[in-house]
């Protein structure tokens, strides 16, 4: 079985990994204590004291509330976006370039999207203004409930013990 | 009406074949129930074999492994298309007698799935007794109704004989630069129906006794533009099908008859198991949503189609479910999915499910062990009347990568949320490239020959940016895992198109903490031709990527071509010594090459990226631009020595590194960036402070769009999706109406647009013909 430090998951997650263990976790079976490793890895990057269970992005997580226990997702300013099972898009402030002119901030005009046919919807945290996701559909579209995980198999799966309320 | 008998005229019987005595179709069918009732591969609990007697089971796989890689590279030098020899467009497969696949070689291993589904089709259609199936036959398919991608896409398929009974099937594809379809090249677009799609085989005997029959030379060889390439990817698929025949006789005379027939039933229930197991070590249980669109864009004058019901602009939607299960299976519900439509991008079954294994070797299980077992522990459910699961039998195919291959990487960039989520980063692909412009056209080439071209310079498009690092320019497609733009001067052989410049296209990655990798772009002048028409194929009002997690999606495409350009001739700039178009269209909306050409050079620079065949003159401009890949995370968040890179090197245009990056820079003498940290962080910060000032929050944006959407305010071909798709299934009807919090009573139904709707209510299945039986392997 293939096993990592905690120091080269540290450096995968900055993205200051040597090429030669990047090269040998994508072509080697995966190692089963990642996940852990890389909990403690996140944890060590954020302030506050509930314990992360998954992440949603690299300022977004799936945490266990200190306080209460309660599952909900926290941006790493602290924020918190609520019950895990919800979308937490509906809980961030969003910016829509739906305009040529909005569209000229990001690409040439010739290299962006007719907005008649795509916008893009910006998704960022309310409190530190951190981009979470872009989504880049047509007008009218359903926010994207992008992830739902289940978090009681999932633990089974990596053969950890489960938070008490999932 | 049948005119299936279960006698031949040619003193064919059921039955023979087998050495257990059974017809093909019912040695499959028992096959097909057992693995349905067990939940394993023909109800294989135990991998006997395998644990009996492993290295023996390993001997057989790596020999017949290690033929098929080796054929294929043998076979592809008989080539002499660019496609095939320079991009390796060609496969070799081999399957068990229920055509199922066994292993495969190197490729474009989408066909694992097509090919099978042609054999299959032939058992399930009763090939055993007319025209007979035996020893030395060879049969070709490039049907899309029998499981083909597109009809460029030819398979070559042997029987595999040892000591008189069938004991396997090797199929071998090469995708063709022509079909001879109404529009020239191999995945043209001017027709809307398979009448105009190019030529169609549906498993047909084509050999005997090894010996290619004359009248299927004759016939496919004149129906047909570019006949050299034609006969050169038939004798290579010929010559790698009998090379692996060889090899596998050659194997079963050493394992022996009952060691090859286990192992080759087995070794699919091996493959399920191995899909399972890399399922549950790198994914997460749940639910991923995700979706794709894709224009096409058909009412502008560039397009010109032969029925005036296909001028209308439309999307293709893709909207899918995947549920990773318990007990690490996995299910896609395509739930959703617009209808099938009037151009050459439609998809059947087969070639999603099959084709989705290309992108699932290179991220989910990069295992040279993928065989049918990946299906068999896998559910596809896709709605009957969808663009991939059309009911109607007109429908055309040649591109069918339009969309297929933006619906896949949708899937690649959902499955990344659970590589993710529990730390594989490296394994995490914000999605790739829509991998255009196809550059196609034909007429009457070089050497005085009538031709066509497709250009695969796509085959190195930019990659989406992984969780940890940069993409790559400039480097691999979606459909084939061997990135490769090929050689300029093996290009200017095959088309009368010569290079004035090929570069990596500047600001076509998608931004974010990692960039996507750029694509690239060429400038291709027309010479030495005669009688020449050129078209363009890929998106320009929409991208068909996202970012993941805060990136942003690649650049659109857009559209150069240049008429009358005054650049060769007595009097041309090229004689005159006046500079000309070189190198790279730095910001397109500079009008750069412009200023190069003749006083009446006549250019079109738009974003219509579909076109049809238009007249190029020698000395006219093409403009082939290949797109770059999605970001990952917040611009923000990317580091200062990584931008200042990105100045340096040209990935990114000053003015979109300071709007995005908020870069701050000095730049010297000669031109070399130096990022000036301070004060870059110091505009980032103001920059997060101007997000917060402009968002709002979502559910109040939301009452806006609500509002939108009640007064029917949108474009004709963003309503037109909707009512498609709405047509097509109430629960996404109701999944929209529950989220916008609409009256129970709401609808929109495409009749009520204004545009023709041909299609949408009356259709003809391929079911529906005579001696018929398709082969169905999804839920519909």
């Amino acid at each position: 079985m293939t096993t990592y430090t905690k120091k080269q998951v540290n450096d995968l997650v900055a993205g200051t990994l040597d090429w030669d263990s990047v090269h040998k976790m994508l072509s080697m079976p995966k190692d089963a204590g990642r996940y852990a490793l890389y909990m403690e890895v996140l944890q060590d990057a954020v302030t506050y004291d509930d314990k992360i269970l998954l992440a949603v992005g690299p300022h977004l997580n799936i945490v266990e509330s200190a306080t209460d226990g309660e599952i909900i997702v926290k941006c790493n300013c602290g924020h918190d976006f609520g019950d895990y099972r919800e979308n937490w898009k509906l809980g961030a402030n969003i910016y829509v370039r739906d305009t040529a002119e909005k569209m000229d901030q990001v690409y040439p005009r010739l290299m962006s999207p007719d907005t008649t046919w795509q916008v893009y919807r910006e998704y960022s945290c309310p409190s530190c203004g951190t981009m979470l996701d872009i989504e880049a559909p047509t007008p009218w579209y359903p926010v994207m409930h992008d992830f739902q995980p289940d978090l009681k198999t999932f633990f089974e799966w990596v053969e950890l013990p489960a938070p008490a309320k999932i | 009406m049948t005119i299936l008998q279960n006698n031949s005229p040619f003193g064919e019987k059921l039955g023979l074949l087998l050495r257990n005595g059974m017809s093909l179709d019912d040695h499959r069918n028992g096959i097909l129930a057992r693995s349905a009732e067990s939940g394993h591969y023909n109800g294989i609990k135990d991998l006997e074999f395998k644990e009996r007697d492993p290295i023996g089971y390993e001997r057989i796989f790596s020999k017949v492994r290690a033929g098929l890689v080796n054929s294929r590279e043998v076979a592809k030098k008989i080539a002499a298309s660019p496609i095939v020899e320079q991009e390796g467009e060609l496969c070799f497969t081999l399957y068990n007698v229920a055509g199922d696949c066994v292993a495969t070689s190197t490729g474009i291993i989408i066909h694992v799935g097509t090919m099978g589904a042609a054999i299959k089709y032939m058992i399930q259609n009763n090939w055993e007794i007319n025209p007979g199936i035996n020893d030395g036959d060879m049969f070709t398919n490039n049907d899309c109704q029998t499981g083909n991608v597109h009809p460029c896409d030819i398979a070559t398929i042997v029987p595999i004989f040892f000591e008189g009974y069938l004991q396997a099937w090797v199929g071998g594809v090469t995708h063709v630069i022509d079909t001879g379809a109404v529009g020239p090249g191999s995945m043209s677009n001017g027709q809307i129906q398979r009448f105009g799609d190019g030529l169609q085989i549906t498993c047909r005997k084509t050999g005997v006794n090894d010996t290619p029959l004359r009248d299927w030379l004759h016939e496919s060889q004149r129906n047909v533009r570019t006949v050299k390439y034609w006969i050169l990817d038939e004798k290579t698929r010929i010559a790698g099908t009998h090379m692996i025949r060889e090899m596998v006789q050659e194997t079963i005379a050493d394992e022996g008859v009952e060691a090859w027939e286990q192992f080759a039933l087995e070794v699919i229930e091996d493959g399920r198991r191995g899909l399972v197991s890399r399922i549950k070590a790198m994914t997460i249980p749940g639910t991923i949503k995700t979706v794709a669109f894709v224009d096409v864009p058909y009412t502008h004058p560039d397009v010109n189609v032969p029925s005036p019901f296909a001028k209308i602009d439309t999307i293709m939607h893709a909207p899918c479910v995947i549920t990773i299960k318990p007990n690490a299976t996995w299910r896609l519900d395509f739930e959703g999915c617009s209808r099938w439509g009037w151009h050459t991008y439609n998809a059947n079954p087969t070639a999603f499910t099959s084709g989705i294994w290309v992108m699932m070797t290179q991220s989910l299980v990069p295992t040279e062990r993928i065989n049918d077992g990946a299906r068999y522990a896998t559910e596809f459910r896709l709605p009957k009347g969808t663009w991939t699961n059309p009911d109607d039998r007109r429908t055309a195919h040649a591109d069918a990568w339009h969309f297929l291959v933006s619906s896949w990487s949708s899937l690649w960039r959902a499955l990344s949320r659970s590589y993710f989520g529990r730390g594989y980063l490296e394994e995490v692909n914000s999605g790739n490239s829509n991998p255009c412009n196809w550059l196609q056209g034909g007429g009457i080439n070089q050497d005085g020959e009538i031709h066509a071209v497709n250009s695969f310079e796509t085959a190195a498009c930019g990659t989406g940016a992984c969780a940890m690092k940069d993409g790559l320019n400039n480097a691999a497609a979606i459909w084939n895992p061997e990135g490769d733009m090929g050689d300029i001067e093996i290009w200017e052989l095959a088309e009368p198109l010569l290079y004035l410049g090929r570069m990596q296209k500047t600001n076509s990655g998608g931004y974010g903490k990692y960039r996507g990798g750029n694509g690239f772009e060429t400038l291709r002048m027309v010479w030495g031709s005669h009688d020449w028409t050129m078209f363009f194929m890929g998106n320009g009002y929409m991208n068909s990527d996202w970012g993941l997690m805060g990136g942003y999606p690649s650049a659109t495409g857009y559209r150069f071509e240049a008429h009358n350009t005054g650049l060769i001739g007595e009097d041309g700039r090229i004689a005159a010594g006046k500079s000309i178009p070189l190198g790279e269209d730095l910001n397109p909306d500079d009008c750069e090459w412009e200023k190069h050409l003749g006083p009446d050079a006549e250019v079109k620079r738009d974003k219509q990226c579909i076109t049809t065949e238009a007249i190029f003159e020698n000395g006219d401009l093409y403009l082939n631009y290949l797109r770059g890949g999605p970001g990952f995370g917040d611009p923000l968040d990317r580091t200062h020595d990584n931008i200042q890179e990105d100045l340096n090197e040209n990935y990114i245009l000053p003015e979109y590194a300071q709007k995005i990056y908020g870069v701050q820079y000095t730049q010297d003498n000669e031109g070399v960036y130096t990022v000036d940290s301070a004060k870059t962080s110091a505009r980032q910060a103001e920059m997060k402070e101007e997000r917060k000032a402009r968002s709002v929050p979502v559910r109040e944006w939301m009452e806006t769009e609500r509002a939108k959407i009640l007064d029917l305010d949108a474009s004709p071909q963003v309503k037109q999706m909707f009512a498609s798709s709405f047509g097509l299934s109430d629960p996404f009807l109701n999944e929209f109406k529950t989220f916008w919090d609409l009256p129970a009573d709401w609808n929109l139904l495409e009749s009520s647009l204004g545009i023709p709707m041909f299609g949408s209510d009356v259709t003809m299945d391929i079911s529906e013909m005579p001696d018929c039986k398709p082969v169905i392997m999804t839920e519909e």
